[in-house]
């Protein structure tokens, strides 16, 4: 499988504390990598960084051999990274399906044009869209009163509508419930899979990492300590030190 | 040096006022979110009552006069928390702008009063005991009371400090302002928190309105003159920020100190540069940091889906379109030129809502445009002797130009910085066409603006006015469904994804901003000619007000409410001022019930009416 | 229940115009501790939210120790000694560990546990290690240690607590499980609403299952856990 992200020596400190300290690692097309960590341990430190919204002290981000370090988070977007955001973020005055469109407007460069009705742009491939996260049924509903994890899936279509080689998915099951997370990661794996796209995805619930991950990566301090499959992690004693506890708080799974 | 050491002391003594309405302001906006307009009136009104109690209890003694300066700050402390009590309290919940609006029309309000009670002469306070000599300073006198003057900034700033920082109410005070709800939720009782933090910030407003007393004559003009350098000030200092208030305070005093000296008739350019060159570096003021956290997002009102207009709407537009057609022929000079003033303010409104409504920029200086428009032509006309169709060219151009220099530090801002800029940058321009009276006349304004020789008609400037304002309204409309008014909405709805789909959000907003701009000129143009004069009234802050009635009351969710709000509300000051004298007061009311009224916005409670009738549509 | 600390009758309440709760009802004895479950959006957080005064109940009653509170306002019903600690942290961020506990200092009462920052800070040994730290610079674990000692700061005897364990690490949970037993242990009654089983039930004796805006199981938390079918039909796990 080929190397999509490639992440080498990246820190970042703020006011003196390191937050994140020399990170290195890799994810590959169709490889579910998830970034877990103590609260405060710089996961999202380092996402923002990924991601453009931060610029790293030292280090680099090298998106399919291309550097992207410390480009704004719409360039980094056109070069190929579509991301979800821990507390959805869908435009609420747009049906589910104008949300996508506007995606795609904005994937093809189509943001300047002053001419045509914006709803008439795109139609097929949005509805393509809709249909592979299984929201197509509710295209013309607004956003606004769309169930939680429904909101989800139309985030998860927007993210996908500039054909990312890269997914960012910033802790995609919070706030939800035990089964809508089993699906809503079971979607993001399948699509994945299926084109190629290499996903990274901070998590809490060690019940979706261990059963979605390929691999994990631990973060604590600001330091990689721990890199693996998930029972490599599960059964690391320093992660479970710092992090996973005696597992009373999850589930069995994985 | 003599002169720098001079004028610098001038600049002091001048911030400390500046910084007593300045922080005010600032406390009042941290705890309850509301941008308080009238907070120069209550700086004019502690001048005003200064004056009056001072003669009443005799201040040629310091006992009396110290006495009178105390008294008149505490009065207005009680008029504040009248204000909050009866109107403030109920509105809370509505959208920021509305609050913005309500307090404006508390602004019209106390204008009149004092109008009523003071009379339109002004009024000389009397000299501070005590402080009545001068001291020599480098060979110079130098009053004595701008020494203490110089004092006081620091003294209040210290003792602000204290009170936030060491006592149980600064805590909750501050703990209010970032999180209100959560406060309450821990059993501090709001109502009284709120109503004293309004208190002790008109407290502030009062002092500093009294102590300019022995400095400059009372007057009428305090207020918006006031509240649009306090509005500079925290912007450049940082909102919330107390230190940067007074750091700002002083920034901008010594710039006027100067300026006054230097650039008589630019000194309102000037504080303007100097904001521009902090907004660069610092886009959130001196002090000011990024809002965040749970006060940043406020009152979350989801946004309706924006649809193109259903059938009976359209009906309704059609049908509006013929009259507007057909009646005017059988109209008398008197009806032509309501009807043209009603399209020229339509076009006005529509421009406003491009902006605020799917650009989501909140202007409340829309009348700089609209002015520039004005005065783009009129100049063309008194000058360049243009005729009539070069002069209708130059004013979208005008305007645009502006929006293009303005929009490009508006839209580095968001939320009620925004709007206090905004509103900056139009009484700079109002100032600049009042100041620069060799150009532009002054407050004489420009007249002879005529039409050309075929438009004179009434009927046939009507149709002029109808068919460009038309065309505007029709490509504004055009641009919201445009795929770049869906850009421009992303960006509204969800900025951080919009950048995280690759749209670049500050040039869009730009974009919008100026186009805006542009179909404002145009109305200004269209208006210069029909009035065949402009005055800088066409640029000041009741003008933009004027506008975001038209557009808040008719509904900034809907693409065609701010048209009806336009023809409702076009002809209603010119009425109120046929009516009665106090149009002003009657005016305020009007604005302060119907947002206490209708919190949403006329068309937002038609469409929460329609809603109900159709059932939930969801 | 003979006497219940909080109970809750045929409680509606609208979010905007969505129904939210639909009559909820349910009763907590004095020193219980409740696990509040149920999908998104069945309404655990607006039966929070519209106990603590914070949602307009539109219909139903809601009383804390033999007083109704329905209709009252939040900070009335807070100091009746009604804590709540609402999901999201929401800590003053500018304001220090010490500033935070002192926004939620009331006077004692004599039928609950009164609590001092020392105290806290032995129950929560983190916090007492950052006294002067603006809630800012803590990492969510502390914050949410931080949240819930500054409503203890209120010296309550029922704390609503809402989704404590979210976007929490494993190990963080743990300490959080521990220290809400703890306050089991002093007599202090606690509502928890909670997507995390697991959790829920480490601390919790009882369970109500909400779903669309009713409580459709209110029992032994035992019963939940190891009856399958409850589980599948109202919660799909």
């Amino acid at each position: 499988m080929s190397v999509v992200l490639e992440v080498s020596g990246l820190s970042k400190s703020f006011g003196g504390v390191q937050a994140v300290d020399g990170v290195s690692f890799a994810v590959s097309a169709g490889e579910l990598l998830a970034l877990i960590g103590p609260n405060g341990a710089g996961k999202t430190t380092c996402f923002n960084m990924l991601n453009g919204q931060l610029k790293p002290d030292s280090g680099e981000v090298a998106l399919a051999g291309r550097r992207i370090t410390g480009l704004p988070p719409r360039v980094v977007a056109r070069s190929g990274v579509g991301r979800t955001f821990q507390i959805t973020a869908t435009y609420g005055s747009m049906s589910v399906r104008e949300n996508v469109q506007t995606a795609l407007i904005a994937g093809h460069h189509g943001e300047w044009s002053l001419m045509g009705k914006a709803t008439d742009k795109h139609q097929a491939e949005a509805d393509a869209l809709l249909d592979l996260v299984g929201m197509r049924d509710q295209a013309a509903r607004a956003c606004g009163v769309l169930a939680y994890g429904d909101l989800k899936r139309v985030e998860l279509a927007v993210a996908l509508a500039n054909e990312p080689r890269l997914l960012l998915m910033d802790e995609p099951t919070a706030g939800m419930a035990p089964n809508e997370r089993i699906a809503l990661m079971d979607l993001a794996a399948e699509i994945a899979k299926s084109r190629s796209i290499a996903v990274l995805f901070t998590e809490h619930d060690m019940d979706v990492v261990f059963q979605h991950a390929d691999r994990v990566i631990v973060l604590d301090r600001g330091k990689l300590i721990a890199e693996g499959t998930a029972p490599e992690v599960r059964a690391n004693p320093q992660v479970q030190a710092v992090y996973l506890g005696t597992g009373t708080t999850y589930g069995a799974a994985g | 040096m003599e002169f720098l050491v001079i004028q610098s002391l001038n600049g002091l003594a001048s911030a400390s006022s500046l910084f007593l309405v300045a922080s005010g302001l600032s406390i009042i906006f941290g705890v309850t979110r509301i941008v308080n307009f009238a907070h120069g009136s209550f700086y004019m009104l502690g001048a005003y009552i200064a004056v009056t109690i001072i003669a009443a209890i005799g201040g040629q003694d310091a006992l009396g006069f110290w006495t009178g300066i105390l008294l008149a700050a505490l009065i207005v402390a009680l008029i504040g928390a009248l204000v909050e009590v009866v109107i403030l309290r109920r509105i809370y919940a509505a959208p920021e702008l509305f609050q913005l609006l309500a307090t404006f029309g508390v602004v019209l309000m106390i204008q009149d009063i004092t109008l009523a009670i003071w009379g339109p002469e002004d009024k000389l306070g009397p000299r501070a005991p005590g402080f009545r000599s001068f001291v020599m300073i480098m060979g110079s006198r130098f009053p004595s009371y701008e020494l203490f003057l110089i004092v006081v900034g620091p003294v209040v700033l210290l003792a602000l400090w204290l009170l936030f920082n060491r006592t149980r109410w600064g805590t909750l005070v501050r703990a209010a302002t970032l999180d209100r709800e959560m406060v309450g939720a821990l059993g501090v009782n709001q109502r009284l928190l709120f109503t004293s933090v309004f208190m002790f910030g008109s407290f502030l407003a009062g002092l500093g309105g009294a102590l300019q007393l022995p400095r400059e004559a009372v007057t009428l003009h305090m207020d918006l003159a006031m509240i649009t350098e306090v509005f500079v000030v925290v912007v450049v200092g940082g909102l919330g920020s107390i230190t940067g208030a007074y750091l700002a305070a002083v920034l901008i005093g010594l710039v006027h100190a100067f300026g006054i000296v230097l650039f008589p008739k630019s000194t309102l350019v000037l504080a303007f540069l100097v904001m521009a060159i902090v907004l660069v570096v610092k886009p959130y003021g001196l002090l000011g940091r990024k809002p965040s956290g749970h006060a940043a997002r406020g009152q979350a009102i989801p946004e309706p889906l924006l649809s193109p207009a259903d059938r009976p709407t359209k009906l309704l537009g059609a049908a509006v379109l013929a009259v507007l057609i057909l009646l005017p022929p059988f109209l008398g000079d008197y009806g032509v030129t309501f009807m043209t003033e009603l399209v020229i303010f339509a076009l006005f409104a529509a421009s406003l809502h491009f902006v605020m409504g799917p650009g989501g920029m909140h202007s409340f200086g829309h009348a700089a445009y609209f002015g520039l428009g004005a005065y783009g032509a009129a100049l063309a006309v008194q000058w360049l002797a243009a005729p009539m169709a070069v002069g209708l060219l130059i004013s979208p151009l005008a305007a645009g130009l502006a929006g293009l220099l303005f929009g490009w530090f508006c839209v580095r801002l968001s939320g009620v910085y925004l709007a206090m800029l905004t509103l900056a940058f139009a009484q700079i321009a109002w100032a600049t066409a009042f100041q620069w009276v060799e150009i532009t006349g002054g407050d004489n304004g420009i007249l002879g603006v005529w039409p050309s020789e075929w438009a004179k008609p009434k009927l046939v400037y009507f149709y002029l006015a109808l068919a460009l304002a038309g065309a505007g309204i029709m490509a504004l409309r055009h641009l919201i469904f445009s795929p770049f008014g869906f850009a421009l909405r992303a960006s509204r709805d969800a900025l951080l994804r919009a950048e995280a789909t690759g749209l670049n959000v500050q040039q869009l907003q730009w974009a919008g901003f100026t186009i805006a701009a542009v179909l404002a000129g145009l109305a200004g143009g269209l208006f210069a000619f029909f009035k065949g004069s402009v005055f800088p009234t066409y640029l000041s802050i009741p003008k933009s007000v004027d506008a975001l009635l038209m557009v808040l009351l008719g509904g900034v969710q809907t693409v065609s409410g701010p048209i009806a709000g336009a023809f409702v509300f076009a002809g209603l000051e010119e009425q109120l001022v046929r009516i009665t004298a106090y149009w002003r007061f009657v005016l305020g009311l009007i604005i302060v019930l119907l947002v206490m009224l209708f919190p949403k916005g006329l068309a937002g409670s038609v469409l929460a009416w329609r809603e109900r009738q159709s059932g939930d549509r969801s | 229940m003979t006497n219940p600390l909080l109970s809750v009758r045929d409680l509606h309440a609208y979010y905007g115009r969505a129904h939210i709760l639909q009559g909820v009802s349910f009763a907590m004895a004095p020193g219980e501790v409740v696990a509040l479950v149920g999908r998104n959006g069945a309404g655990k957080s607006t039966t929070m939210k519209t106990i603590m005064g914070l949602v307009p109940v539109s219909s139903g009653d809601v009383a804390f120790n033999g007083q109704p509170i329905a209709g009252r306002e939040p900070f009335e019903i807070a100091r009746r000694g009604l804590g709540y600690v609402p999901e999201e942290r929401r800590i003053f961020s500018e304001l220090t560990v010490l500033e935070n506990l002192a926004v939620g200092e009331r006077p004692p009462r004599p039928d609950a546990p009164r609590w001092t920052p020392e105290q806290l800070f032995v129950l929560f040994p983190n916090l007492g290690r950052m006294r002067e730290r603006p809630g800012g610079q803590m990492s969510g674990g502390e914050q949410q240690m931080l949240t819930i000692a500054r409503t203890l700061m209120g010296n309550p005897k029922l704390v609503l607590l809402d989704e404590p364990s979210e976007g929490l690490a494993p190990v963080i949970i743990e300490e959080m499980a521990k220290a809400i037993l703890k306050l089991k242990t002093e007599g202090l009654s606690v509502l928890i609403c909670e997507q995390n089983l697991h959790f829920a039930r480490l601390v919790a004796s009882r369970a109500l299952v909400m779903e669309k805006g009713v409580i459709r199981f209110d029992g032994a938390m035992e019963t939940l856990m190891t009856d399958h079918s409850i589980r599948e039909r109202y919660l799909a796990v």
